[in-house]
């Protein structure tokens, strides 16, 4: 059986795929930077020996690391506003989800950033008689920034991938229009392939960034 | 067991029973220790023995447990009810030196950049200021031309020149130096205790844990002999060296001839 290619349709709808990528940018963007500003401040709170404050962010994280994406978007989506008992907009519970699983991740690149710091440079800040604002300024988070900046290149990656699961609760990001368009054309394996090349060309850049970022030598 | 008794404005740093237990391990059980001004303290004894716990102690990067301590004019008293605030240590640290094993040099700064970090950080000294004394810090350890280099790229005698060098910059009442030659190749030692060697002459206050043993009986001012966590023997580096009395000591010695 031979299969005949159709790649024209897939210019089919123009528009829709405009303003899929749209949102598939925004929902990456907006839940990555909230997802890192949300990681920076559970990582802080698990680094402190704050231990009423700390265990609950322990297990906020260790939860969202270990249960999957999709099954969390759509409880943020479906049951959320029921528990609550309140009515939060669709987008916003969908990019709840997002969020929180990105929060989860960036605390542990952050938490593990900074342990990663020999004691040595600890010990040596406080000889010089550091106070530890001074030490965590001066000496750890310069050193520590810089071996962060990899695994949160890395997580934003799978990040702009993930959002293509907001397709399964009607956000209308990339996935989602070419999931429409398939079912208006039956040409899933043009579709599907056009899909891939988008995502490709977005994140191939930043995939290549991510390297760079690594074979820095600098410290 | 000082003979003759000392003004006390003769002596650097006053150190009374002071112990430190990690757990029921004591690693250091009841030192003291009288320290002039402008004299090298060395301080001798087989590894685990507590040296480097106790000069921690007197950086209070570790806590005692008890007993108490005077640099300068700046008195501690240690164990229950007495809690110095963050603020309080951080400012008796910008007055003690410390150099370490391992240098623990900041990799992210320059050598100039690592001896300017004290003053500026800490003291809050002009930056020009800091420059130019940095510069002269790295000229007398024989450093100039190594100011814009990075830490990865110095040996490990001019790390631990730029360490001394970091340390020095803060104008510690007393600097102390745990065993600073020991991470160093053979060959890369005698430049650093070069180093160690005009700051006694120049008269700094200094305690020095070293297993250098021809350097302490040519440089000390005084000796202490540390075993299982208390000094068991003390006088003068001739004394100590060549007429030790205490079994334990002529036993660690011999360990040094062979
Ligand atoms: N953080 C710690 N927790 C528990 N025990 C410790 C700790 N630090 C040191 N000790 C113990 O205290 C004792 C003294 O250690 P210390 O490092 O002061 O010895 P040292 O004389 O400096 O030895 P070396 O010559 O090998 O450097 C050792 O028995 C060591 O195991
Ligand atoms: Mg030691």
């Amino acid at each position: 059986m031979e299969y005949s290619w159709d790649f024209s349709i897939v210019f089919l709808r123009p528009g829709n795929w405009a303003r899929g990528f749209a949102v598939t940018m925004v929902y990456a963007v907006a839940t990555t930077v909230a997802g890192l500003v949300l990681g920076l401040v559970c990582g802080m709170v698990m680094l402190s020996r704050h231990t009423i404050l700390a265990s609950p962010i322990h297990g906020y994280v260790q939860f969202f690391r270990s249960t999957p994406l999709l099954i969390q978007i759509v409880w943020f989506y479906y049951a959320l506003p029921v528990v609550i008992g309140l009515n939060i907009p669709a987008w916003l519970a969908a990019g709840l989800g997002l969020t929180l699983y990105m929060g989860a991740f960036s605390a542990e690149i952050f938490r593990a950033g900074i342990m990663s710091i020999d004691k040595g440079q600890w010990q040596a800040a406080r000889a010089l008689g550091m106070m530890p604002v001074q030490m965590m300024r001066r000496i750890i988070l310069p050193q520590a920034t810089r071996r962060m900046v990899p695994p949160f290149v890395n997580q934003s990656v799978l990040q702009l991938k993930n959002t293509s699961l907001l397709s399964v609760v009607a956000v209308p990001d990339l996935m989602y229009t070419g999931t429409l368009l398939v079912s208006e054309t039956f040409r899933p394996l043009e579709i599907y392939t056009a899909l891939a090349v988008f995502y490709f060309i977005i994140l191939y850049p930043l995939q290549r960034l991510a390297k760079l970022l690594e074979q820095r030598d600098d410290v | 067991m000082m003979s003759e008794p000392l003004a006390a404005d003769a002596v650097m740093v006053e150190v009374k029973d002071l112990t430190k237990s990690y757990g029921n391990v004591e690693a250091v059980k009841g030192v003291s220790l009288l320290v002039r001004r402008g004299e090298a303290q060395f301080v001798i004894g087989p590894s685990g023995c507590g040296k480097s716990t106790f000069l921690r102690c007197i950086n209070l990067l570790e806590e005692p447990s008890s007993g108490s301590m005077r640099v300068g004019e700046t008195a501690i008293e240690f164990g229950r009810g007495h809690r110095m605030s963050a603020r309080e240590q951080a400012r008796f640290r910008s007055n003690v030196g410390m150099v370490f094993q391992q240098f623990h040099l900041f990799p992210h700064m320059t050598a100039l950049q690592n001896v300017m970090e004290g003053p500026v950080t800490v003291k809050r000294v002009a930056r020009a200021q800091a420059r130019h004394q940095a510069e002269a810090l790295l000229a007398k350890v024989g450093l100039a031309d190594k100011r814009d280099v990075y830490p990865r790229h110095l040996s490990g005698g001019q790390a631990q020149r730029v360490a001394i060098a970091r340390a020095l910059a803060m104008q510690p009442r007393v600097m102390l130096l745990d065993e600073v030659t020991s991470a160093l190749d053979p060959e890369l030692v005698g430049e650093v205790l070069e180093v160690i060697r005009q700051l006694t002459f120049e008269g700094m206050t200094m305690i020095v844990v070293t297993h250098e043993m021809a350097f302490a009986r040519e440089v000390a001012a005084r000796v202490v002999f540390m075993d299982a966590g208390l000094i068991l023997e003390e006088g003068s580096a001739e004394e100590l060296l060549d007429r030790p009395r205490n079994p334990r000591l002529q036993s660690f010695l011999r360990r040094f001839r062979n």
